[in-house]
C-alpha cells in the first residue's frame, strides 16, 4: 500500500460510518470504508457515463457504416 | 426492443481523456503482471460490457458462489469463472488496494485495482465447472497450468489489444446500436466454433424464421488442437452469408474470448454474453461447448431449465440431418423416418475427408464454403 496522509471529515459524518461498520460489518475502520467509497468514486469517473450520449450513438453508427453493417 | 444487459447496465471500463492518460503514465510505476491472450481477451471484454455485470476480475466470494450455486454473491446468473492469476512471486509486495498494471506483448492494457488476493484449488474448481479431473479435457489441462494466486478487483482499459479480425469485431454497444439502427426487436444469436455446415444454416434459418434477425458470433482465440483455424472459421462464414442468407437479415461479427470446453456451464455463458450483445433469444446446439463425451448430448438444455431468471431465451433446436427420403434437412421431431435413411453431418467425418482434400458432397456443405476450407494450406488448429 502506498503512503498514506491524514484527511479531516465532520465528527458527525465520523460517527455515523462508526456506526454504519458496527451495524453493517464489511470494515475495520473508518479509514478503510472512506478509502473504499472514494476509490469506487474515482474508478466509476474514470470509466465515464454507462449511458450512450447521442454524440457517441453517431460515433458508432460512423463505424458500422464504415464496415459496412449500416 | 433488444436486451437488457445482464445486472440491468452496459459496463464501460474504457478509460478516456485526461484519466487514460494519466493511467497510462503512471502504469510504468506500478507493480506489473503481465497475461497472455487469453486473460487479455477477458479484460476488453470485462471493459467493453461483454461481461457484464462484470466491472473487472472476480473476488472470492463472486467465485465460489459461480462455483458452488452458478450465480454471483448477487445472485444473477453466472456460470464460468471470470479469474485473473497469478504466481506469489508476481504478487510480491502487491497489497489489497493497490493498483496494478497488466501488460500484454509488453505494452500496459489495463489497471485493476486490487481488492483481493486469494488461493484457489484446481480439484475444487475443475470439478465444479468441467465435472471432471481428467487431464484428457481440454479445459481442465489448461486450469493445470494456472497460477497458485486469483487477483480479484475492478479495472479499467487503457489500450485496445490488438486485434486481426478488428472489420468484423463489434462490441455490445455497437451491435446495440444496430440492432435498433435495423428495426429489430427480436435477435436469435449463434455461438460457434466451427466452419459452417448445412446443419448449423438448417438450425440457423430455423431460428431466423421467427426472429427479425439473426446474430452469428463465433469464438475467435484459443481453441485446441484439430479445431478449425479463426481465419477459416470468418472466411467460410463470408462465404456462406455473401451467397445464401439475406444481407438485411445478419449481422456477422466475432468475438475474442476463449473456448473453455465447460459444456452445459458454458452453455449458459454463452448466452448471457450474447444477451449483452442485445441478443433476445440464443440458440443451443446439440452438445453446446462440449468435448468428447464428457457431457450428455442435451445436458444443456436441462440446465436452462434452472436459469428462469436468464433474461434471454434459449431456443432448443434439434440436431439436425440430411434424410434421404423427405429429401431434405431436417431433425428428429419433424422427420418421421428411420435411421436408414438419415445422413448424420458429422464434424468429424467433415474434418477428415477435408485432411485427405476432398470435397464434401453438397448436402452437407455448400461449395463455396468448401473451396475456402480446401484453399487453405492448414485449416486445423495444429499441436504445440
Amino acid at each position: 500500500m502506498s503512503e498514506k496522509i491524514p484527511v479531516h471529515i465532520s465528527r458527525e459524518l465520523y460517527e455515523k460510518a462508526k456506526k454504519f461498520i458496527e451495524e453493517q460489518g464489511g470494515f475495520q475502520s473508518v479509514e478503510e470504508l472512506v478509502e473504499f467509497l472514494l476509490q469506487e468514486a474515482l474508478l466509476a469517473e474514470e470509466a465515464g457515463p454507462a449511458e450512450m450520449s447521442r454524440e457517441d450513438e453517431e460515433k458508432v453508427k460512423e463505424r458500422l457504416r464504415a464496415l459496412g453493417y449500416i | 426492443m433488444v436486451s437488457r444487459p445482464h445486472g440491468g447496465r452496459l459496463v464501460d471500463r474504457v478509460a478516456r481523456g485526461g484519466s487514460r492518460r494519466r493511467l497510462l503514465a503512471e502504469a510504468g510505476e506500478m507493480p506489473r503482471l503481465s497475461i497472455g491472450d487469453g486473460l487479455a481477451a477477458d479484460v476488453a471484454n470485462i471493459a467493453h460490457g461483454v461481461y457484464s455485470p462484470l466491472e473487472g476480475f472476480m473476488v472470492q466470494e463472486d467465485y465460489q458462489s459461480v462455483l458452488h450455486d452458478m450465480r454471483l454473491s448477487s445472485d444473477l446468473p453466472w456460470t464460468i469463472p471470470v479469474v485473473l492469476d497469478a504466481s506469489p512471486e508476481e504478487l510480491a509486495g502487491v497489497r489489497e488496494g493497490d493498483e496494478v498494471a497488466l501488460y500484454h506483448r509488453g505494452r500496459p492494457l489495463a489497471v485493476l485495482r486490487v481488492e483481493e488476493i486469494y488461493g484457489w484449488d484446481r480439484r475444487e474448481y475443475a470439478l465444479n465447472v468441467y465435472k471432471t479431473l481428467d487431464p484428457g479435457h481440454p479445459g481442465v489441462a489448461r486450469l493445470s497450468r494456472r497460477k497458485e494466486l486469483f487477483v480479484g478487483g475492478p479495472l479499467l482499459l487503457i489500450e485496445e489489444p490488438s486485434e486481426p479480425f478488428e472489420e468484423v469485431r463489434l462490441w455490445p454497444k455497437e451491435t446495440r446500436v444496430l440492432f435498433e439502427a435495423r428495426g429489430w426487436r427480436t435477435i436469435a444469436a449463434f455461438q460457434t466454433r466451427n466452419v459452417p455446415h448445412l446443419g448449423h444454416e438448417y438450425v440457423q434459418k430455423a431460428a431466423l424464421t421467427f426472429t427479425d434477425g439473426l446474430f452469428i458470433n463465433p469464438l475467435v482465440g484459443w481453441k485446441k488442437p484439430g479445431d478449425y483455424r479463426d481465419e477459416v472459421i470468418v472466411e467460410a462464414y463470408q462465404a456462406l452469408i455473401g451467397s445464401y442468407y439475406p444481407r438485411d437479415s445478419v449481422v456477422f461479427s466475432v468475438l475474442r474470448m476463449e473456448m473453455r470446453y465447460a459444456g452445459p456451464r458454458e452453455a449458459i455463458h454463452h448466452a448471457i454474453v450474447r444477451k449483452n450483445f442485445g441478443a433476445t433469444h440464443f440458440i443451443v446446439g446439440r452438445d453446446h461447448a462440449g468435448v468428447g463425451s464428457y457431457y450428455g448430448p442435451y445436458e444443456a438444455w436441462e440446465l436452462f431449465r434452472e436459469f428462469p431468471d436468464l433474461g434471454i431465451t434459449p431456443l432448443f433446436v434439434h440436431e439436425a440431418f440430411y434424410c434421404r427420403k423427405c429429401g431434405q434437412m431436417v431433425n428428429e421431431k419433424i422427420c418421421p423416418h428411420s435411421d436408414e435413411y438419415r445422413v448424420r453431418i458429422s464434424g468429424t467425418m467433415l474434418r477428415r475427408m477435408i485432411k485427405r482434400g476432398e470435397r464434401p458432397p453438397e448436402y452437407m456443405m455448400r461449395p463455396e464454403v468448401a473451396e475456402v476450407i480446401l484453399k487453405h494450406p492448414s485449416p486445423f488448429i495444429e499441436e504445440g
